[in-house]
């Protein structure tokens, strides 16, 4: 067993994870794997040590709350065997590692660029020259659209092959939105500058990547965040769920052309973002989440307005609801359109809503719970059918979870408690893993300490990272004006993938 | 059932807000700050800020590369606040420095407002949006712009499809070296004349990400900008209220 076993926001030193050799590495991590649907790889990355490559795999149960986690020590002239070869989870994770430090796989399906970061191996590769995939063919065509879309959304490319109107497969280039986040949070010395760096990984999921950087933080520094920091961070969580989803379910209406729903979600999501100002000054609760203390304490007040709000929001939104879902013009784009099969989306390791509509378990706040989730007993929703209507009910039942997990935690709503400024510094020599069950699904932040107690290395792995393959797959064999319909269904992020 | 459709209709009332240019916002939120003539240790204030964006001697504090986090406001309470102005656009860059004891709106520079823009876009505004390394936060508040409660389209004032169709371009995010050709090709595709119009603290200094080597923000050096409209993420009101400034209302 050259692995170690340690749970959610639990940090260790180095040392102590054990090293094997690639052989052995490659061997154990799919055995891990192989036969264990509940088994899921949450993170593998490398960070360079000296002239050599340090890779660390984390793979998570999701039944015995454990993650494992494993390294090996490779060099960058030796050629590896890829584990995607055998598990295709692993193709996007190897890709990275290909292209941040040049390691060559001989036996990858698909070792292509991922988003160009600016401190990649090979300069010479550039976002112009992305190799697509193409088909020689009469009868086919091809159709690029992006990176700017037509709408108001972050940059992208896509390459669809077409046979007609059908789409026979889907090309998804990223990279556009590469800012170099995980270089800015070892550059960038201050505490405050890396909780900005956090929040500011993907705009709509605030609170989920700055919970999962406080986490990270916080363990680190072995300090325990007080049961009102706990509180805040569970409630902000549901609420910028609730406020995405019922979004999305504006997106989707939209996207099928009908104006009374597109019109009524889209305003129903104000009352709830309205009130995270009320709460944090900040409509996307920027500034909400802080390691080692609550910026925006929440105090009975607020509780009260919240249940105010709720009890508004929660008729309207099933008024609405029941009438959307009983349209057949509306139902009719839903179903069956952009299917993923279960089998599919297993294989490519999809996270959060993404696998659950395929009935694959996969929710952070049940198989790795933190904060106040330990005690909420979350019960994930799941739908078979992984079409664009198992997506939009997921939302749509999760909404209604959420209001009722809220509804829950005020009634057991913590005192306020004084808050701990003091931090001690980070442990040296450590590394420390946070998973995190954001609105669009399972966040990943590890970070790992130097001798002093800086940073030495920052990963951050955005649900978006797994679930694109997912959005490509699903719109083989639909038509191509259903892509809109797919791809706003999914939701998936540009920033948080690129990084 | 049309009975469903009228009684959503009327369970959900009149949504929009009838003036933009008064409506209050909820909570606490953080606009236009306030600094006071109060002494205070300055190198500990200007070390707070996550962006740099407190000066000294006097103490000013520049909203073009603020975040708006207010970690100023709550260490130093006596010297910053922030009101819940949220009218923070302009056409000058020096405009959004405010400086101690400073309580005047933020307005634009009319004199500098070229001539065709309000001649032409004084009545219709056709926009083209760049999200060029934006977090999707502010992409997110332009499009609430939309919606029925701000509803910015009531000004003809809309996001287009295509630069071809488009009077200017929005551009949100720090501007990241893999947008640098795009950026460009877009704004070549929008006919003359056209504005550009920055929105968020990211686009406008780079914010949090100023500095770094994946940005390229040369295209801000070969041309002229017309609107900043600053905020993390910038509110719908400030973005309309910043487009309705430039483009028509009279202030001469």
């Amino acid at each position: 067993m050259n692995y170690i076993n340690i749970k959610n926001n639990q940090t260790i030193a180095l040392s102590a994870i054990p090293e094997s050799n690639y052989e052995s590495f490659f061997d154990q991590n799919l055995d891990l794997m192989r036969g264990h649907t509940e088994r899921h790889c949450v993170n593998y990355f490398g960070y360079k040590v000296g002239n050599n490559v340090k890779l660390i795999c984390c793979i998570a149960d999701d039944l015995t709350h454990e993650i494992f986690i494993s390294t090996c020590l490779v060099n960058k002239a030796h050629s590896l065997e890829s584990m995607s070869r055998e598990m295709l989870c692993f193709e996007k994770f190897e890709r990275e590692i290909h292209e941040n430090f040049g390691i060559p796989y001989v036996d990858h399906p698909w070792l292509k660029p991922v988003r160009y970061p600016e401190n990649r191996d090979d300069l010479s590769q550039t976002i112009e020259n992305y190799p697509f995939y193409s088909i020689e063919s009469e009868e086919l065509h091809e159709v690029g659209v992006g990176p700017i879309h037509a709408g108001i959304i972050e940059p992208g490319h896509f390459r669809f092959i077409c046979n007609g109107e059908q789409i026979l497969h889907l090309e998804i280039q990223l990279g556009y939105q590469h800012r170099g986040i995980e270089q800015l949070f070892i550059d960038k010395k201050q505490l405050l500058q890396r909780a900005t760096l956090a929040e500011n990984i993907a705009g709509d999921t605030v609170v989920g990547h700055s919970t999962a950087f406080a986490q990270v933080w916080e363990s680190l520094c072995h300090f325990e965040p007080t049961q009102a920091m706990q509180f805040s961070r569970t409630l902000a969580l549901e609420l910028e769920r609730i406020a995405i989803h019922t979004g999305d379910l504006s997106a989707a209406c939209t996207d099928v052309a009908y104006q009374l729903g597109s019109a009524v979600f889209g305003r129903l999501r104000t009352p709830i973002v309205n009130f995270m100002q009320e709460w944090g000054g900040n409509r996307l609760s920027k500034g909400l989440i802080r390691p080692g203390y609550s910026p925006f304490p929440f105090t009975p007040s607020l509780a009260k307005r919240l249940i105010e709000i709720l009890d508004i929001f929660e008729p309207e939104f099933d008024e609405m609801a029941n009438k959307t879902f009983s349209l057949s013009s509306v139902l009719s784009r839903f179903e069956r359109t952009g299917v993923v099969s279960n089998t599919d989306a297993l294989n490519i390791g999809t996270v959060g809503m993404a696998a659950r509509m395929t009935n694959l378990n996969r929710d952070i706040r049940a198989s790795h719970p933190t904060d106040y989730y330990l005690q909420l007993h979350h019960q994930p929703i799941l739908k078979r059918h992984g079409d664009v209507y198992s997506r939009i009910q997921i939302r749509r039942l999760e909404v209604k979870q959420s209001i009722q997990y809220i509804r829950t935690l005020l009634a057991g709503m913590p005192n306020l408690d004084v808050q701990p400024k003091e931090f001690k510094i980070p442990q040296s020599n450590a590394f420390s893993i946070s998973l995190v069950e954001g609105w669009r699904g399972e966040i990943c932040h590890c970070a790992i300490t130097d001798p002093t107690g800086d940073l030495l290395h920052y990963k951050i792995k955005d649900p978006s990272f797994h679930n694109w393959l997912a959005l490509a797959l699903s719109v083989r064999n639909n038509e191509i004006s259903d892509f809109p319909i797919c791809n706003k269904s999914f939701n998936l992020s540009y920033a948080g993938h690129d990084l | 059932m049309i009975l469903d459709n009228l009684k959503i209709m009327y369970h959900q009332g009149k949504q929009f807000i009838p003036d933009v240019t008064t409506a209050q916002v909820p909570g606490i939120f953080r606009g236009r700050p306030l600094i006071t003539v109060a002494k205070v240790d300055e190198m500990a204030l200007q070390s707070v800020c996550p962006t740099n964006a407190i000066g000294v001697a006097p103490v000013s504090v520049d909203l073009g590369k603020c975040t708006f986090c207010g970690e100023c406001a709550a260490r130093f309470p006596e010297k910053i606040s922030f009101t819940k102005d949220y009218k923070l656009a302009t056409n000058e860059r020096n405009r959004m420095i405010i400086s101690e004891n400073d309580n005047h709106p933020i307005e634009l520079n009319y004199d500098i407002i070229r001539q065709e823009i309000r001649g032409i876009f004084g009545r219709s505004l056709k926009l083209r949006q760049i999200s060029a390394g934006g977090d999707n936060s502010c992409e997110w508040e332009l499009g609430a712009a939309n919606n029925v409660q701000f509803d910015m389209s009531r000004f003809g004032i809309e996001f287009v499809a295509s630069p071809r169709h488009a009077d200017g371009i929005v551009i949100t995010g720090p501007i990241t070296k893999n947008m640098a050709a795009a950026i460009q090709l877009c704004y070549d595709a929008t006919p003359d004349p056209k504005i550009i119009v920055l929105v968020g603290t990211d686009a406008i200094s780079g914010g949090i990400f100023a500095g770094s080597s994946a940005l390229d923000r040369s295209f801000l050096d070969r041309y002229p900008v017309d609107l900043y409209i600053p905020g993390n993420p910038a509110h719908p009101l400030d973005i309309i209220n910043g487009l309705l400034d430039l483009t028509r209302r009279k202030k001469f």
